[in-house]
């Protein structure tokens, strides 16, 4: 299989301190690939550096096989990279609908036509709708985010992303801060992606991590220790030393 | 109301955004003797509408959109006064264009940074041309002002009369103008992302929106209506001041848009009117203490009306609906 997305020997440094350590990763076309590893290992800082917010130290990112290091933001959103944030990123007080609308155009080159009304571009609208259905939002598409449940929320965070149909989506902690009456929605919601988009999910829970992703890469401090499947993870011994608690070997 | 882009609403005209027109015009036929000071009334609400299409959709503070007016009123009056360019519409034209020059100068260096930063680099832009108008006594006329403009009558046909009735009618017509061009800004795709930047820059990056040159271009064309709003108050009063750069009447009109609410296109004709008749009144009721009436007024809104005049007329509304069984 080809890589949609790949890094190779990837460096961050702040001054003394490396928090990226030569990372060599590849993400294939339709992967389902689970980023872990202890607070602090290093994961903000690599999707940051793949999304475009930081600059790497040393090494190289491509995308489709083309290098993208130096492309600002924006080039590798059109490139086919979205992503989703961690903490909530949202415009507020917009409506659901215009929250997928932004991005969807954006992606398709209107968001900069400064005389019809937006609302004359009814494309963007049946496109924003049609995407919320499949995510059974359909009914809150009118109603500003604000308003909605937290979980909810979470859901528009990837909408956002998907109206972008990237190739790649790097989804930052999708379930986090959910409640757990509110997580199935989530999780439901992220085995109905479409398959062709390969997929890179940062988590923390492992109920997550395990039902989700069909490989697994675990960072320790800037380094990449492992990667396998999740049973190989499961079963290795220095990811259970590392990462899930050394007191239970004792 | 909150007026804004959506992909899902419609962007008609109601008739209410028809009623400042009519009510301008009622003003001009009922009421001749304030047509000098309602000329003045519609320049303040073009410039004040300038600066809602970037503080209110954009969310870009300023304290320096004098700048633009008062370049605007330089270059027409210089025009006017030394260049012998004496035809209004031209005048204007230079006016806007020197505006918009600036603008993209500046905001291309400006808009790097946010927030404080921001506010008080387009407070030493505006303090920096000031000073330059101020010195350069030869074309501006330093502290004196700049005087003896010449315009000629508008397409050779209406003359600037002595009554203001004809400055007035034309500070409609481009009133009008400038109204239609923001309102259209505002409803289309781009006034939608300038409100996307505004609500959070951070995802609007991430969603591929090149939001600096977004800010840019809206910055710029704010600035060109502010330039032809300058060139405006010029004809209208055949003077131009020192002040028409000053730091404190960018702060008034802040001021006068805050009162009429952000983020509203109307509030830009409320807030300056309202700003202007109580300036006007309780300078004459209380000669010495009018600006403490002022004061007044705008805690009264911020405490108790967050979103301006309209804001609180919003409120009401839906106060009175929900009442309604």
């Amino acid at each position: 299989m080809s890589a949609v997305l790949e890094t190779r020997k990837l460096c961050k440094r702040f001054g003394a301190l490396t928090v990226a350590e030569n990372i060599d990763f590849r993400l294939d076309a339709g992967a389902r690939h689970a980023l872990i590893g202890p607070n602090g290992a290093g994961k903000t800082t690599f999707v940051n550096m793949l999304t475009g917010r930081l600059a790497p130290s040393s090494g190289r990112i491509l995308l489709g096989g083309e290098d993208i290091t130096e492309s600002r933001q924006s080039a590798r959103v059109k490139h086919g990279l979205g992503r989703t944030f961690q903490i909530n990123t949202l415009f507020r007080s917009l409506t659901v609908l215009d929250n997928v609308a932004l991005g969807i155009a954006e992606r398709t080159g209107i968001a900069g036509r400064l005389w019809r009304p937006a609302s004359a571009f009814r494309e963007v609208r049946d496109e924003a709708m049609a995407l919320l259905a499949t995510l059974g939002l359909a009914d809150d598409a009118a109603h500003p985010v604000l308003d909605l449940p937290y979980g909810k929320q979470r859901l528009v965070e990837i909408a956002i992303a998907l109206g972008l149909r990237p190739r790649v989506l790097l989804l930052d902690e999708p379930a986090a801060g959910v409640p757990a009456a509110e997580s199935e929605l989530i999780l439901r919601v992220l085995d109905t992606l479409p398959a062709d988009i390969a997929i890179l999910i940062i988590e923390h829970d492992m109920d997550v991590v395990f039902r989700f992703a069909r490989r697994i890469t675990v960072l320790v401090q800037g380094e990449v220790l492992v990667e396998g499947t999740p049973a190989e993870i499961a079963g290795d011994r220095r990811v259970h030393e590392v990462y899930l608690g050394e007191g239970q070997h004792a | 109301m909150i007026r804004q882009a959506s992909y899902s609403a419609a962007a008609r005209i109601g008739w209410l955004e028809w009623l400042p027109f009519a009510a301008a015009l009622a003003v001009f036929f009922a009421l001749p003797e304030y047509v000098p000071f309602g000329a003045r009334v519609l320049v303040y609400i073009l410039f004040a509408l300038s600066l809602d299409l970037i503080l209110g959709y954009a969310g870009i503070v300023t304290l320096g959109h004098t700048a633009f007016f008062g370049l605007g009123a330089y270059v027409a009056g210089i025009l006017g006064a030394k260049a012998g360019v004496t035809d209004p519409l031209l005048q204007m034209a230079a006016a806007g264009a020197a505006a918009a020059l600036l603008g993209l100068a500046t905001g291309a260096v400006i808009l790097r940074t946010r927030g404080l930063t921001l506010l008080m680099l387009t407070l030493a832009i505006t303090t920096i041309l000031l000073e330059i108008a101020n010195k350069a006594t030869e074309l501006t006329g330093g502290a004196d002002g700049l005087s003896g403009i010449t315009v000629a009558p508008i397409f050779g046909l209406f003359r600037f009369d002595m009554f203001g009735k004809t400055a007035y009618l034309y500070c409609l017509v481009c009133l009008l103008a400038g109204w239609w061009i923001v309102r259209r800004l505002v409803y289309s795709p781009f006034g939608a992302s300038l409100v996307g930047i505004r609500e959070n820059a951070v995802r609007m990056y991430a969603i591929g929106s090149p939001a600096y040159s977004r800010l840019v271009a809206a910055y710029t064309i704010s600035g060109t209506i502010a330039g032809c709003a300058g060139a405006l108050l010029m004809q209208t009063n055949q003077f131009v001041g020192l002040n028409v750069l000053s730091f404190e009447f960018a702060g008034e009109l802040l001021v006068m848009l805050v009162l009429g609410g952000v983020g509203r296109i109307y509030g830009a004709f409320v807030g300056p009117l309202v700003y202007m008749i109580a300036q006007d009144q309780l300078a004459k009721q209380f000669p010495e203490y009018w600006y403490f009436g002022i004061g007044l007024l705008l805690v009264a809104v911020v405490l108790f009306a967050r979103g301006g005049l309209l804001g609180l007329a919003d409120t009401i509304v839906a106060k009175v609906r929900k009442a309604r069984p």
